[in-house]
């Protein structure tokens, strides 16, 4: 134990996520270490986050502004929607530079067992943009897990009377692994969603 | 450390760390089992597939002060994988991995609750009756297994022969005129029959039930249930029931 304010920010940092006690001392004495220009920068950059970042009011996905940078560019395809769980799965998919829709952040997935209902993710938000928006094609990109693939399931049931294509991410075999090493639920996957090859 | 190999059901899983997961488990040999999968949430991972929620794995693992480690999984039956497919089948079997966690203890082998959920799986997954049928008889029969076996026929406080009229979750299901307390319910003559038959697995008289009896038949359940583990089950209030119209295999 430490006296005062080092032992109060030892205690904050052991809250954050991935960081346990050991760690929160590690970091606690790095910024102790560091030059105090650095640490005022950081301090300033996690006011201002708490601040200035919020959620966008159409795809809740995070934002500085009421709408995010992606629902306000008019260069992207409005005719495609792209469902995720998580503002980081926003990320993920800008990162592969195939996709130029938009995008619907739920907040999370179906988990009965955590309590958490469909009326606990963005979904009547989403319903109301499909009837306000140009949109054509639904692409639902949750986790490939149980609980992402149980949303899928639970928004392609709600989507599929709306009259719009509501696809899936294709799953399959990792670019780069071995197919004798893929377990039996991935590689049924890939034989479920094969595709004929351009000669 | 000592390794040991069992057969398991997974019942839930927490992320751990960046790219890990705690592994709640129902095993036929140790009862209840919690074991880190090291990396599973890589789309890599060799065995992260094999370890959601619904699947029966062929485990090896060792043994940890807290925790043990899983070391390999081989699949045995991808239920999860089924069920996730009807969102009526994949509430119901929440429901029940909930209820089996609650019931089951750490290295404690009840043999008995790893087969009824296994095979109350099975029967979600092959689609053979309505997944709330299913979903209420597995609860029945395991707190039947676990020594809080209800009465649907001959009165739970004296014994009289039934049938009854009213319904007591305190005293164990129906209770005669004289046992009868305040507050106890009465349902109708059907929902007795039905419970009765789900209890005992005569899935003729199950599946011919109307969806009166069945509605308040699974309230009068979820109730029960609920009232012994003295706790609430959260997946039961998100078991959707709407998806019962769906045709099943028989």
């Amino acid at each position: 134990m430490y006296e005062g304010v080092v032992q109060d920010l030892i205690d904050e940092l052991g809250r954050l996520p991935g960081v346990g006690p050991k760690s929160a001392q590690r970091i606690a004495f790095h910024l102790l270490q560091a030059d105090p220009a650095d640490v005022r920068r950081l301090t300033e950059v996690l006011t201002v986050v708490r601040e200035k970042v919020r959620f966008c009011e159409r795809c809740f996905n995070v934002a500085e502004d009421t709408e995010c940078r992606i629902c306000l560019d008019v260069k992207r395809d409005q005719s495609f929607l792209c469902v995720v769980e998580e503002p980081k799965d926003v990320v993920a998919i800008e990162r592969t530079r195939e996709f130029r829709g938009r995008y619907h952040v739920l907040g999370g997935a179906i988990s009965p067992i955590d309590g958490i209902g469909p009326d606990d993710l963005k979904i009547t938000e989403l319903v109301r943009r499909l009837g306000e928006e140009p949109i054509e094609e639904v692409i639902l990109a949750t986790n490939p897990n149980l609980n992402g693939e149980a949303t899928a399931t639970y928004l392609s049931r709600l989507l599929r009377t709306m009259g719009l294509r509501v696809t899936r991410l294709a799953s399959g075999l990792p670019v780069g692994g071995d197919l004798e090493y893929a377990d039996e639920v991935t590689l049924g996957r890939a034989f479920e969603g094969r595709r004929v090859v351009d000669a | 450390m000592a390794t040991y190999r069992d057969v398991g059901i997974v019942l839930r899983t927490h992320k751990l760390g960046e790219t890990d997961r705690i592994v709640t488990m129902l095993t036929r040999g140790r009862g209840k089992v919690r074991a880190v999968a090291k990396g599973v949430r890589r789309t890599k991972s060799r065995f992260g597939a094999r370890l959601e929620p619904g699947m029966i794995v062929d485990l090896q693992c060792y043994e940890g002060r807290s925790l043990d480690t899983v070391t390999q999984a081989e699949m045995l039956a991808p239920y999860g994988e089924q069920l996730v497919r009807d969102y009526g089948a994949f509430t119901a079997a929440t429901a029940m991995l909930e209820t089996a966690e609650r019931l089951s203890e750490e290295h404690e082998a009840v043999p008995q609750q790893f087969n009824l959920l296994a095979g109350a799986l099975a029967s979600l997954a092959h689609r053979e009756h309505r997944p709330e049928l299913v979903l209420d008889s597995y609860l029945l029969r395991s707190v039947s297994i676990a020594g809080w076996a209800p009465s649907f026929v001959d009165c739970a406080g004296c014994g009289a022969a039934g049938p009854h009229r009213a319904f007591n979750l305190a005293s164990g299901g129906a209770v005669c005129y004289s046992c009868r307390t305040p507050g106890s319910a009465a349902p109708h003559q059907e929902t007795f029959v039905l419970l009765a038959a789900l209890l005992t697995g005569d899935w003729t008289v199950a599946d011919a039930s109307d969806d009166t009896a069945r509605r308040e038949g699974s309230g009068l359940v979820s109730a029960y249930v609920q009232w012994h583990l003295e706790r609430g089950v959260r997946s039961l209030r998100l078991v959707d029931r709407s998806s019962s119209h769906l045709e099943t295999t028989r």
